[in-house]
């Protein structure tokens, strides 16, 4: 056994170690998926690490070396809000830093200024603040249900947190569609190619700077699939299962779906997931304020 | 190690021609040829890609996007003429402003002859094209280790 | 030397030094006058920091007669002024609110001057005072020393504006008097009057161009102010009213009082705080207040003015907890956040952006305090710490961009790390402190979301803030990106500015990152004595956290050393324009062989966030809202 205090370090330097390895496969299970929906065979599943691979053994071209900071600075608190969230730090804290790594990412699109960059820099802004209402919210939700904003705290909570907050969860599926880059909403870039805006965001980087990039995703995707495991926490198998159905789903929407403007996605994460929450929310807090004070 | 071979990322553009091979190249990318299936995509931006597919000849007007698109990939990178037209200006080659084929402007590893190419001989060429990409590979690291400094990135 | 003597000090020095600067005719002499003043300012109220930050509240018996006297007469020579100038340029709303408010002045003069006794303790200090009076010695100084620099170039380029140095300079530290006295007064009486006196001052220096538009937007503020002046002095009367003797215009006597006599009076002034705080139906005071010169909007939005409006709503908080009248204030600023963040979305001129970007922070601060519960207060001082260093430091950025390009319009700072790098990296630095982690505001703002979670209807008030709170992060980002963006072949434009500009420029950038490192030390120094002695509890941020956030500062301090272990020769290319030739990186061969220059804009998302959409319904919404307060204020009255 770990002895206690050393528990959180543990589980973020597994975190560390072992996320690129876990989201790296999760890319490759989803191109795999994909590619089966589309009546293909698709890429081996071990594909995402061969594309990394490759990226970092070519030339670093950049059109401003100040792309080399943001790009790593996007990695470095990537990982680190994701190390937060595993070692049990305060969900909030974790959030700050998932916005800030995500600030870096728009502020390397912004440094090289093209126009495709540009675009796809404002778009990430807009997707950013289609999505962060609902993800605080879903903190909140968290602590409403169990007093703790403590990540740790939550994931040992015996309480079933999916039956109390059916509309954040929907909600925070809606916005997972957006943080995954999925259809209808992968507005600032896209998996697939040959979008209006080339590729959005990442048009300008390169080679092992792209590489960087690509495992950020990774990291971001294993954090984000481990909000969804707290909405079932007091069951771990359940849990799985959920996250499974919860992926599966959003590439069944990724191949099903076009693409729809910025204004239907701000409108759509703002309203439909922002009214799912507020109303759970609301019903939440009146029944814990008022009904059982 | 290598991984080059296991990820061929693509650019595609078309110069002055009929239109037909870039059907073709299309072609190999549908589900019929699932070309994903030895990692190629087809990303459609010169900076992320690793392979330069051209079709169609070279003219006073796309002279530069050519040369400039190629300027934008990073090392090591093998360009592919596709067709007869990338290969020599094929029936276009008298027009007055038609300069020829792909290798007046650039320098070209691997022809595909045809007219139009079919989609095999397109694949077939990408994989020739794989070998040259990993033998530039292994030159451009040559170079950097005979360099005093380490070449590239901040990595 | 005693604490008592330090704050007489504080109030009477920088008149002193006003005095001597509406005499000294050479810019030299002015120079040196500035920022010996400065200086001292600045040195006195750190060392009434360390002299001060473990006494808790004392207060101090200041024979006040003569200075009640001399106060209403001073209040009277400018109402006369103000009466005048109203007549003279036809704003008859200033006319009759000047009329009313002398009015009700004498006739409380006149009814209750013989029965009010001398009150005990006019002067009084405690840890929040210190946090302003630091705020207002440190912040309020540097700005009059960069102002030097700034009105020197501002005359060079408007040869038009008349040369009026010496009353600017005179007025600038007249307001920063006022303020002192303002948070050292425990006397309403005295408070009324540095209330009234800083509205004039910032009446008189937005005007200072004598431009039509700078004139009518003065007598806007006027106006505005006027009315919460209004406000002020039917509290006083009121107070009177219930104790002829006027025991209760001691501040700390009437906050203590309970609901039943305060919540009257506290309404009244915190509606008076909602006037110069610019909240919603009075915003566009503090918007149109950006055609004065920088510095006295960096002035107005961060350590005077403002600052002055939150103050006395903080003070208030203790009485408004848990009422309802609270809770339509705390509304009144929610709903400025709210609104505030997205029409920053919709603008273009940075001066504006960070106008509203204030008006949005000071709605944070007014919700805290109206909630006014224990972890809120704590929050709303940080805020107004946090707030004023970082907004300061961009405003004077903003000035010294707009005099070296020309422009105070985003779209125009394209590239401006390659024009001006220092800058931009301050600049850079300044926005961080406003929205991103772990810099200030962020710390509050989460502090903010665990606070409100445990208060009376807070989640009304998460909710406006992440929703609110995103809107912050789009504006910032966009402006930070144009900032950063690298359009090569600039010429560098930093050379011409001045010594005295980076010194103060760096301080106050030094301040936003140590600031929020050493926050912990303030707080536990200085907010929670002062929420502790009000509330007998107090807050503050889990010790774990700390120590991640300062991990992560740490690590965002390193981050740009990794810049130094990159290849010296790294391979560029131009950025990707679908295959379209760039000559030298920003211009671009386009159809029929015409060069032309790439121009990339921001968004502004005009349609969903504009001004002409929000601005409507937030007036309306917030009036209603102070409607409701004062309903029930009257209620409590009959």
């Amino acid at each position: 056994m770990i002895p206690e205090p050393w528990a959180p370090v543990v589980n973020a330097v597994i975190y560390l170690l072992l996320a690129p390895v876990v989201g790296g496969l999760i890319a490759g299970i989803d191109r795999k998926v994909t590619a089966r929906m589309q009546g293909r065979v698709g890429p081996p599943l071990l594909q995402p690490f061969y594309d990394v691979g490759k990226l970092f053994e070519k030339e670093n071209l950049v059109v401003t070396t100040t792309q080399n900071f943001y790009v790593l600075s996007y990695l470095v608190f990537m990982a680190v809000s994701g190390a937060l969230f595993f070692s049990g730090g305060d969900m909030l804290l974790v959030i700050f830093a998932f916005t800030l790594s995500h600030i870096f990412l728009v502020l390397g699109a912004y440094a090289s200024y093209s126009p495709y960059s540009h675009v796809g820099a404002e778009r990430e802004l807009i997707q950013i603040i289609a999505y962060e209402p609902m993800i605080i919210m879903t903190a909140v939700g968290m602590y409403m249900v169990t007093t703790s904003f403590y990540v740790g705290t939550i994931v040992q909570s015996a309480i079933p947190i999916v039956l109390y907050l059916p509309g954040v969860f929907i909600g925070y599926l809606i916005v997972l569609t957006i943080k995954l880059r999925k259809s209808p909403f992968d507005l600032s870039t896209s998996h697939h190619a040959h979008q209006e805006l080339v590729k959005g965001v990442t048009t300008d980087f390169a080679g092992p700077n792209l590489a960087k990039l690509e495992i950020a995703h990774w990291y971001e995707y294993v954090f984000l699939l481990g909000v969804v495991y707290l909405f079932f926490a007091w069951n771990p198998l359940l849990a799985i299962a959920a996250i499974i159905i919860a992926y599966f789903l959003e590439i069944l929407i990724d191949n099903t779906t076009s693409r729809v403007k910025w204004q239907m996605t701000l409108r759509s994460a703002w309203l439909v997931a922002g009214t799912l929450g507020i109303i759970n929310l609301g019903v939440l807090y009146y029944l814990r304020m008022v009904v059982v004070p | 190690m290598t991984y080059l071979a296991k990820s061929p990322w693509i650019v595609h553009y078309d110069g002055s021609s009929c239109n037909g091979c870039d059907i073709e190249v299309l072609a190999a990318l549908t589900p019929i040829y699932d070309v994903e299936r030895f990692g190629i995509v087809n990303t459609g931006n010169p900076k992320h890609a690793d392979i330069f597919l051209v079709t169609g000849s070279v003219n006073e007007k796309n002279r530069e996007i050519v040369k400039n698109t190629y300027d934008q990939m990073p090392e090591p990178k093998v360009v592919v003429a596709i067709g007869i037209c990338a290969a020599t200006g094929g029936i276009f080659r008298e027009c007055y402003n038609v300069m020829g084929g792909i290798d007046k402007v650039i320098p070209v590893d691997v022809y595909v002859p045809g007219c139009a190419a079919r989609p095999e001989s397109i694949i077939d060429g990408v994989v020739q094209a794989l070998g040259i990409l990993e033998a530039k590979r292994k030159a451009m690291n040559e170079n950097a280790g005979a360099a005093a400094k380490p070449a590239g990135d901040a990595r | 030397m005693q604490i008592v003597q330090l704050l007489i000090y504080l109030i009477l020095f920088p008149l002193i030094a006003a005095v001597f600067l509406l005499f000294a005719k050479k810019s030299v002499e002015r120079s040196w006058i500035v920022k010996i003043s400065a200086l001292a300012i600045g040195v006195v109220s750190l060392y009434l920091l360390v002299a001060g930050f473990d006494k808790g509240l004392i207060t101090y018996t200041i024979s006040g007669r003569i200075f009640d006297l001399a106060m209403l007469v001073i209040e009277l020579v400018i109402a006369v002024y103000l009466l005048w100038l109203g007549l003279r340029h036809r704003k008859y709303s200033v006319v009759i609110l000047v009329l009313i408010q002398a009015a009700l002045l004498l006739w409380f003069e006149a009814t209750y001057g013989h029965t009010i006794v001398e009150l005990p303790n006019n002067l009084f200090f405690d840890q929040f005072s210190i946090i302003m009076a630091l705020i207002i010695g440190i912040i309020g100084s540097l700005i009059c020393v960069y102002a030097l620099g700034y009105m020197e170039t501002y005359h060079e380029h408007h040869k038009d504006i008349a040369d009026r140095r010496g009353m600017f300079f005179f007025w600038m530290f007249v307001f920063l008097s006022a303020m002192f006295g303002l948070v050292f007064s425990n006397n309403l009486m005295w408070i009324l009057f540095f209330w009234e006196i800083t509205t004039f001052c910032s009446f008189i220096l937005i005007g200072y161009s004598q431009t039509a538009e700078a004139t009518n937007n003065a007598f806007l503020a006027l106006a505005m102010n006027m009315l919460g002046g209004v406000a002020f002095v039917a509290a006083l009367i009121y107070i009177t009213t219930i104790d002829p003797s006027g025991r209760l215009l001691d501040l700390g006597a009437l906050i203590n009082s309970g609901y039943a006599v305060a919540i009257v009076p506290a309404v009244l002034i915190c509606f008076a705080g909602l006037t110069k705080a610019a909240q919603m139906p009075f915003s566009s005071w503090l918007v149109g207040a950006m055609v004065a010169p920088t510095p006295v909007s960096a002035l107005l939005h961060s350590s005077t003015m403002v600052k002055a409006g939150v103050y006395i709503i903080v003070r208030f908080a203790p009485v408004l907890t848990g009422t309802t009248e609270g809770m339509m204030i705390a509304m009144v600023g929610g709903v400025t956040f709210l609104l505030t963040s997205c029409m920053a979305i919709s603008q273009s001129n940075a001066k504006k952006v960070l106008a509203y970007s204030t008006i949005a922070n000071l709605g944070l601060v007014v919700a805290c305090a109206g909630v006014g519960t224990y972890n809120l207060m704590w929050v709303a001082i940080l805020l107004i710490i946090f707030h004023a260093i970082a907004k300061s430091l961009l405003f004077l950025c903003v000035g010294t961009v707009e005099h070296r390009i020309g422009s105070r319009d985003i779209e125009d700072m394209g590239g401006l790390i390659e024009r001006m790098p220092k800058l931009a990296i301050m600049m850079f630095i300044g926005m961080a402190g406003m929205f991103l982690a772990p810099f200030g505001m962020i710390i509050s703002k989460w502090a903010a979301i665990e606070a409100f979670i445990q208060a009376p209807f807070g989640l009304i008030f998460i909710i406006i803030l992440a929703f609110g709170g995103s809107a912050t992060l789009f504006f910032w980002s966009k402006w930070m990106g144009k900032i950063i963006s690298v359009m090569r072949h600039q010429e560098n434009l930093e050379s011409s500015i001045k010594s005295e500009k980076w010194t103060v420029l760096w301080i106050l950038t030094g301040l936003v990152v140590v600031v929020a490192l050493i926050f912990p030390l303030i707080s536990s120094a200085l907010i929670e004595p002062f929420i502790m002695q009000i509330y007998g509890h107090t807050t503050r941020l889990a010790e774990a956290n700390i120590t991640i956030m300062l991990l992560m500062m740490g690590l965002l301090i390193i981050m740009p050393f990794s810049m130094l272990f990159q290849s010296k020769t790294p391979k560029m290319a131009p950025p990707y324009m679908g295959g379209m030739t760039t000559e030298g990186g920003m211009r671009y061969t386009g159809s029929a062989g015409v060069s032309r220059n790439l121009v990339l804009s921001n968004y502004y998302l005009r349609n969903y966030f504009g001004e002409e959409r929000l601005f409507m319904p937030g007036t309306l919404a917030c009036w209603g809202l102070i409607l409701i307060a004062f309903i029930m204020v009257v209620g409590v009255v009959l």
